[in-house]
This record gives C-alpha cells, sequence and structure tokens, in this order.
C-alpha cells in the first residue's frame, strides 16, 4: 500500500511537470507570435533626422563611443562653395584665411582647399570630427545646410539602446532598416537619395 | 476696412517668404571652369547583415555544446573553456551587445508599441536561452551568457552569505525586471541596457560611476561567486521560473546518490539542498494552519504593493522625458534661475503646441499608474511567494541541485566521486 501511494505521487508529480512544461512552451509560443509579426527581415540600426536636429551638441557627448560615431557629413552637391563659410569661419572673423583663431570647429575637422575664384571646397577629415553640429549649425544659419550630422554607421556600435537617442532634445533618432542607414537631406524638404 | 485688408495681403506675403525661405538656395552652387569635379558623399555600409546572422549560429551551437558538455560529457573542464570563448566573442568581440538579457526590452516593447519593429536576431537571442532552459535547466548561465562567464571565471574565493541573505537579495532581480518591462512598456528607457555594467568593461568605454559599479561588481565577484547573476539579473528571473520545470537537468550524481556528503559544501552559489528525510512528520492541523496563512498572506502582499505601486507611479513616470518636460512647461517657478534646458530649448524652437505634449504626458502617467498596480502587485506576490516558499517543507532522499537557481557549472560533479 505504501510503495504504491509513493507511486502514485511520483506519477503526480511526473503529470504536474509535463503540464508545467506544456504551458511554458504554450506561452513562449504566444510570445514568439505576438511579437513575431513585428520582426523585421533584415537589421536595423540607428539613423538621425537631420531635419529635426537642433544641433544641441549631445551627439560629442553622449555617445558610447569616444569620439563619437556621429560625424558632420558633407552633402557636395548642395554646397555653394562659399569663400564666407558659416560652417567653417567663427562668426566675427575678420580676416578669411584658414587661421586657427578664426575656425568654428573645435578640433580643425574642416579642410578649407581654394577651388578657382572665388570657390573654396570644404571637406570633413573625420577622424578629427566629434560630431559637435557647430559647424551644421553655422551653415543652416547662413549658408545652404550642406553640412549634416549623421551616425556613421563603420563605426556605430549600434546599441540596443543608443545613448545619444536617448537624451536626444528633438527626438531626430530613430531605427531604421539597414538597407537605408542615411538620410541626408537636400534642398528644403527634398531628400537626395543617396546610397 | 482697408487696414484689414492691408493686413491680410501683407500676412499671406509674409507667410509666402517665410514658407518659400527652405526653397531658395541661398548660394547655388558654382559652375566651375577649372574642371573641379565635385567629390561624392561617402556613405559607409553598417555590419553586413550575414554576421548578425553568424552571432545567432554561434549562440545556438554554444548552447547545444555546453549543454552535451554539462549533461553528456559531465565535465566542468569543457564548460570552463566554452566559458572563455563565450566570453571573448560575446563579450569582447561582441561588445556585450545584443544580449539575451537586454533583450527582455525589445520584446516587451514590442508587445506593446505599434510601430517599434524588433530584429528578428533579438527575438532568437531572447527565445533560444530559454527554449534550451525548458528542455535542460540554466545551461545557458553556465557557459554561453558573456556576463555569466566572466563572474564564474573570476569567483576564486567563494564564500559563503547564507539563506536569509541570499533569499532577501534574491528579491532584487524581480523588482529590477518588474522596472525593466514597465519602462520598456511604456517606450521610456532600456535600464538594463543603461545600466549595464560589464558593456562598458567589455569596449573599454564605461564612465566613472559604471567603471566603479563593474569594479565593486567583479571585486565582490572574487568572494560572493556571480554576485550580477543571482542578486540582479532580470533574465535570471524567466531562466529560474521556467529551469524549475525542465525536461531533463544536471544531476551531482551519474547514478544513486551514497549520501557520503562530498558535494555539500561545493557549490558557490549555495544552491545545493540537503535531504530532509520525513523524521518529524507535521500535523494535519499545522498544515492547514500553515495553508490558510499562504492563502491569505499572499494577496496582502499583492495588494499592498499594487497600492503601494500606484502611490509612487508619478515619482516613476518622472523618469520618462516627456512626462519630465511637461512638468517643466506647467511648473516654471520650480525651474527659475536655472538655465534653460537644451529639451526646452528644442521644444521652443519646434514651435509644437504645448496641450500636445501635456496630452501625452498625461497619457504617459495614466499608463504608469496601472503600471505602478502590476508593478507593486508582482513584487508582492514575489515577496510572498518567498515567505510561503520559508513555510514549506519539500522532502528529499539525496543531495541536489536546485533546479531554479542552479546555473548548472558542474563544480559539483567533481566532487561526486561515483563516476557511471
Amino acid at each position: 500500500m505504501e510503495g504504491q501511494g509513493e507511486e502514485k505521487r511520483i506519477n503526480r508529480r511526473k503529470f504536474f511537470r509535463t503540464g508545467a512544461q506544456a504551458g511554458v512552451l504554450v506561452s513562449l509560443g504566444g510570445i514568439t507570435a505576438l511579437v513575431a509579426r513585428k520582426t523585421g527581415s533584415g537589421e536595423f540600426v540607428w539613423q538621425l533626422d537631420p531635419t529635426k536636429c537642433t544641433q544641441c551638441g549631445r551627439c560629442a557627448t553622449s555617445c558610447v563611443k569616444n569620439p563619437s560615431a556621429v560625424k558632420c557629413v558633407h552633402v557636395y552637391a548642395m554646397c555653394g562653395y562659399c569663400d564666407l563659410c558659416g560652417g567653417y569661419f567663427l562668426p566675427e572673423t575678420k580676416t578669411l584665411n584658414t587661421g586657427a583663431e578664426n575656425q568654428l570647429c573645435p578640433t580643425k575637422a574642416i579642410k578649407r582647399t581654394f577651388i578657382e575664384d572665388p570657390f573654396f571646397q570644404y571637406s570633413i577629415d573625420e577622424e578629427l570630427c566629434i560630431g559637435c553640429g557647430k559647424c551644421v549649425k553655422g551653415c543652416d544659419a547662413f549658408g545652404n545646410g550642406s553640412l549634416q550630422l549623421q551616425v556613421r554607421q563603420n563605426i556605430c556600435d549600434n546599441c540596443n539602446e543608443c545613448s545619444i537617442a536617448r537624451v536626444c532634445p528633438s527626438d531626430a533618432y530613430s531605427r531604421v532598416p539597414a538597407d537605408k542607414p542615411y538620410l541626408l537631406n537636400g534642398f528644403g524638404k527634398e531628400k537626395l537619395d543617396i546610397t | 476696412m482697408k487696414r484689414g485688408i492691408a493686413l491680410v495681403v501683407l500676412t499671406i506675403l509674409f507667410a509666402w517668404q517665410m514658407a518659400s525661405s527652405y526653397a531658395i538656395q541661398r548660394f547655388p552652387k558654382p559652375e566651375f571652369e577649372s574642371g573641379y569635379i565635385t567629390p561624392e558623399t561617402l556613405v559607409p555600409n553598417p555590419r553586413a547583415e550575414i554576421l548578425e546572422v553568424m552571432d545567432v549560429v554561434v549562440l545556438l551551437l554554444a548552447l547545444s555544446v555546453v549543454t552535451w558538455a554539462v549533461l553528456k560529457r559531465r565535465s566542468r573542464n569543457l564548460v570552463f573553456w566554452i566559458s572563455v570563448f563565450s566570453l571573448a566573442y560575446f563579450g569582447f568581440y561582441r561588445e556585450g551587445c545584443v544580449c539575451s538579457i537586454g533583450a527582455i526590452q525589445n520584446v516587451t516593447l514590442a508587445m506593446f508599441s505599434g510601430s517599434y519593429i524588433i530584429p528578428w536576431t533579438v527575438l532568437v537571442f531572447f527565445m533560444a536561452p530559454l527554449v534550451f532552459t525548458l528542455a535542460f535547466g540554466r545551461t545557458f548561465c553556465a557557459g554561453v551568457c558573456p556576463f555569466g562567464a566572466f563572474q564564474d571565471l573570476i569567483s576564486w574565493r567563494p564564500r559563503k552569505i547564507g539563506p536569509q541573505l541570499n533569499a532577501v537579495l534574491g528579491v532584487i532581480p524581480y523588482i529590477y525586471l518588474a522596472l525593466a518591462v514597465l519602462y520598456a512598456a511604456t517606450k521610456t528607457d532600456f535600464i538594463i541596457c543603461r545600466y549595464d555594467p560589464f558593456v562598458g568593461i567589455f569596449r573599454f568605454d564605461a564612465t566613472f560611476g559604471m567603471f566603479l559599479f563593474a569594479g565593486i561588481l567583479l571585486l565582490s565577484g572574487v568572494f560572493i561567486a556571480r554576485p550580477y547573476c543571482r542578486f540582479l539579473c532580470p533574465y535570471g528571473v524567466l531562466l529560474n521560473w521556467i529551469s524549475r520545470f525542465s525536461r531533463y537537468h544536471m544531476t551531482i550524481t551519474p547514478s544513486v546518490c551514497i549520501q557520503c556528503r562530498l558535494c555539500e559544501d561545493s557549490c558557490p552559489y549555495e544552491v545545493i539542498e540537503k535531504p530532509v528525510t520525513v523524521k518529524n512528520p507535521e500535523t494535519r492541523q499545522s498544515i492547514v494552519r500553515k495553508f490558510i496563512l499562504i492563502i491569505l498572506m499572499i494577496p496582502f502582499f499583492m495588494l499592498l504593493g499594487g497600492w503601494t505601486g500606484s502611490q509612487i507611479h508619478e515619482s516613476l513616470a518622472m523618469v520618462n522625458g516627456k512626462v519630465r518636460m511637461a512638468n517643466e512647461l506647467l511648473h516654471p517657478q520650480k525651474y527659475q534661475g536655472e538655465p534653460e534646458s537644451i529639451e526646452m530649448a528644442a521644444f521652443r524652437t519646434s514651435g509644437k503646441p504645448a496641450t500636445e505634449i501635456y496630452s501625452e504626458a498625461s497619457r504617459i502617467i495614466r499608463q504608469f499608474y496601472i503600471g505602478g498596480w502590476i508593478l507593486g502587485g508582482f513584487i508582492g506576490l514575489t515577496i510572498g511567494g518567498l515567505f510561503a516558499g520559508r513555510l514549506t517543507t519539500k522532502y528529499r532522499t539525496d543531495f541536489e541541485p536546485n533546479r531554479g537557481s542552479c546555473f548548472s557549472c558542474n563544480r559539483c560533479v567533481d566532487y561526486c566521486p561515483i563516476k557511471s
């Protein structure tokens, strides 16, 4: 009798365990089914929308990378090649030369090269750029807005929660499919499709 | 009348001017005569997707191999070397991201948000260890999780801290899990990623505060084995629940326990449970009394927790950026004298109406009210369950690992004199 009771208890335990296993399996399957509808086929990356960006400077300080994975990108197609560049020179600059005291960029990452009178090409040395957005602000205010901040996808760690996105005051960051990682703003509302 | 018309015309003109100011290229691109070719704007690509697929393959392979090592080979040595590999690959090479622990938040957000799209690799990282645990116990913790592997490898001088302290500190992961789910579901923050002590170490770029936290954790990890896994890890809570019902689980002895007690003190995590023989069976009366106590206690704790949660829901919601912003707009006198925050400046320049942010903030606060009840109720249930567990006695004849909290590290196996 005793032995039978013991066997019964073991059977009951086994039955309970199997039931619980089935329960867990069903709930895991349920969660998967619920979430699977929202999975993307490809990978996702963080993208900065330059139309929303207010150049607050947090891209330079909040990225887990040092220097930041956000860099200033020059859309040459939009550039006016101005002699007096709002993105290159400090506002109170008197003489338009490459003197360090005239430059807006804190790391001197913008190279100014003479093309032909009176045009100059401005290119970004991304090794030096820290993504502070000072030049972007200047170009937006006085020029064409051809300098834009973008997440450089070859540098970005693609953190699960982007630490810049968390503190971005203008909600300019979003996760986008990895096949269109850049959003370079063309003129006005028109977007240049550069891939 | 005339003045009115003039005003309307002026307004229209002004508005037209405003709208078109974007459409005029201030400085049109020059026509170069020197044959200058415009350089191309470079757009380097992100990490190739094939590498993400490789992460998933490595995860599944590592899970399979470690499970085989734990259950079939019964080898601590092999588990050790798989830990080293996982630490190198998922830790230092992949820099601890994406990980199964953080994936809780992605899955939660995907369930609660309509617009969030979760990468399928993240879903696999969340699900695969859970499924493996349901089948074989927490072999993921044994040697695949880079955080677990890291702590396992440095627990050189483990000391016991006793069952009481273990139980009390063991409540923290439940609170952490509840908070992480609440903040992910309300689209507020991913706190598991934000306060992850290891990622900063893997990337060699921790902030001072996080470095200090990680340093304390790792140093204490030398003496208190796996402090993060036992007293913080929110994913461990899920694994703990599932592992209790696992189909198979590692055993200390391969055949029959001879009660030699050699393994008794071998577990650095204090999860080996001693045999409890039926020496002094309880009276029926005492069993009934305990049962009633448990039945009454658990709802009481849940209600108490839920009520507390609902009382502090506004403080919980202040973590949300939009709620903070609405608060700053509503109570400007509180923020007088401080320089304007960057958020406020951005909001002002965006030109959005304040009512928009108010309605959004109040919607979020309502979510937090409901979330506060659920969070508190869940924590109450955890504490109630803890007391209930203390009251009940489970009888067993052999030395067995606690299925819920055993990490399947296989240390105890080496202490067992029976080898086949």
